[in-house]
């Protein structure tokens, strides 16, 4: 195991930031805590990185506790947080070379190092430049060799593409997908982007009040919380009433919302039986669920920014 | 495998190289005390002002760099740089002494960038009395920069306490060690408080090695209190290293 917690537990002041975690990670999974800001997922992951000491509870992380191993742990991990790594007044490759120099690598190796994740992560061209004057991306980037820099089994991500535009963003799952892939490094990140979690990790642990809900892959998630929705539309306010009685459905915002498992297959089936009926409706949508609807059932709340309960879940394509 | 010293001279010679790829800028910050130079000296009387002078000047450009330099890192704990070598394995007590080490260098350049300027208005150079005074000056500068640190660990994300306490205790340490002007003619409670404070006792020393006057009780005592400055800064700075997070 990469990570084993019991009851891990961090109180500031008399909050629960993280009540009670009970977490299990294997070696090479890609794992993604979600949850709303405050819900408690940086704290664990501070706690993790052994940033923060657990108030109760206990953190095996890489093999090492976190309060009486530190050290061990810290040689194990690496880490790029919600800020830049690299220091704004530095060049890059200067940065990149200390921090291997901090892992006990030799000037020689820090160096050889510095020049190949530069290249890998497109670098090249502002290594040699003063961090503050790169771009939010290319620092991004920087911060990502900076945490892969001793090539660390376990690597932490907290909040990794906040603030960055949707190229950059993607760009970053590709490097964290890929350096799985080539390395079978462990990922634990962050995230509160529900596509981010929807299309990179394997395991989703959706974090709410410092309680882990749920944690499973996002499909299980979506089909075990949530299921498919067929929503179908009719010429006349009479048509949907029935349609809505003979199907089972709901009537919502004049249209028919039929629950269903794997609707795309089930939609069909359900049109023919209504047009038995002569039931024949004039807009067919299959709504297959989201993330944020998962959270949303399991909570009444919703993950989007400044989310209430009663926004509309979004067609996001999985 | 690292030991304490190798950790040390990471953060050193990282603290360092921003200094070393962009002399200008420290260049620029040390025109400061050049201004206390020319535009107060002439105001001193008699003809030997600059030799009483000088020596005060470059301990107070020591006091001025070493006190704010904790603002550096309190912006690198504001971008996360900070944050990003806590989690390295470096050692805590190595975070803050690299970077209390590093406060030696811009001292030893502002001291002789000083001299040379001086030397051509008749300051007389006393080599071995001046290097002593150095490298008692450069263990009053890595206390106050420790301290300096310790504040901004102290202060957190909030920057203005940084400067409050900062800016609070600059001048009247600076007027009280006279710096500008002797304290010896002062009323009976200045003369006190001006007793009380180390850096006294630092400038009374460099100004008598400074004059080549190896062997006076100033030199004692200026030893005594930078080092005693140096250790405190050391100790409180180490142990808030370790509380960081």
């Amino acid at each position: 195991m990469m990570i084993e917690t019991r009851e891990l537990t961090k109180l500031f002041k008399d909050v629960r930031a993280v009540d009670g975690i009970n977490l299990t990670v294997a070696r090479g999974e890609l794992v993604a805590l979600l949850g709303p800001n405050g819900a408690g997922k940086s704290t664990t992951l501070r706690m993790l990185t052994t940033l923060i000491p657990p108030t109760s509870g206990s953190a095996q992380v890489a093999g090492f506790d976190v309060v009486r191993r530190q050290r061990d742990v810290r040689l194990r991990i690496g880490y790029i947080g919600q800020g830049n790594g690299a220091g704004h007044s530095q060049r890059g490759r200067d940065e990149l070379i200390s921090q291997g120099r901090a892992y006990g690598m030799t000037v020689r190796a820090a160096r050889a190092r510095a020049a190949e994740l530069i290249d890998s992560l497109g670098l090249t061209d502002v290594a040699d430049r003063t961090v503050s004057t790169l771009s939010g991306g290319q620092r991004r980037r920087l911060d990502i060799a900076m945490g892969l820099i001793h090539a660390p089994e376990l690597l932490f991500l907290d909040e990794p593409s906040t603030g960055l535009d949707p190229q950059n963003r993607a760009n970053l799952q590709e490097h964290i997908v890929r350096l799985r892939a080539e390395h079978g490094t462990t990922i634990v990140l962050t995230t509160h982007y529900l596509d981010e979690a929807d299309s990179m990790a394997e395991r989703v642990i959706v974090i709410d009040h410092g309680r882990i809900i749920a944690d499973d892959h996002p499909r299980e998630l979506k089909a075990k919380h949530v299921g498919d929705r067929v929503i179908l539309g009719f010429p006349t306010p009479g048509e949907t009433v029935s349609a809505a009685r003979l199907s089972g459905g709901t009537e919502t915002d004049g249209r028919v919302v039929i629950s269903t498992e794997d609707g795309p297959r089930h939609a069909p089936k359900i049109i023919d039986e209504l047009r038995g009926h002569d039931l024949a409706p004039d807009s067919i949508e299959v709504r297959r669920p989201t993330l944020d609807d998962v959270f949303l059932t399991l909570t009444g709340r919703s993950l989007r920014e400044g989310g209430a309960a009663d926004t509309q879940p979004e067609l996001v394509e999985a | 495998m690292t030991s304490l010293v190798t950790d040390t001279r990471v953060v050193f010679s990282r603290e360092l190289r921003p200094v070393i790829r962009d002399p200008f800028s420290v260049i620029f910050s040390m025109v400061q005390p050049l201004f206390f130079l020319a535009l107060f000296a002439p105001l001193l009387p008699g003809d030997s002002s600059l030799q009483w002078f000088v020596p005060g000047i470059i301990v107070m450009s020591c006091l001025f760099g070493s006190s704010m330099t904790g603002s550096n890192l309190l912006f690198e704990m504001q971008t996360g740089s900070h944050e990003r070598m806590l989690v390295t394995p470096l050692r805590r007590p190595a975070l803050l002494i690299g970077r209390a080490l590093k406060e030696i260098v811009p001292m030893l350049a502002q001291a002789a960038l000083i001299v040379v300027v001086c030397i051509p208005f008749g300051f007389e150079l006393h080599l071995p009395g001046a290097l002593i005074g150095l490298g008692i000056l450069a263990g009053f500068c890595v206390g106050l920069g420790a301290l300096s640190y310790t504040l901004a660990l102290a202060a957190k994300n909030k920057e203005w306490l940084f400067w409050t306490v900062q800016q609070t205790l600059l001048f009247p340490l600076l007027l009280l060690a006279g710096v500008l002007l002797p304290i010896e003619n002062g009323p009976g409670w200045l003369q006190a408080l001006s007793q009380a404070n180390p850096m006294t006792y630092v400038v009374d020393a460099e100004r008598a090695l400074f004059a080549g006057d190896v062997w006076a009780r100033h030199t004692a005592e200026g030893l005594i209190a930078a080092v005693l400055v140096g250790a405190l800064g050391l100790f409180v700075g180490v142990r808030a290293m370790q509380r960081s997070d």
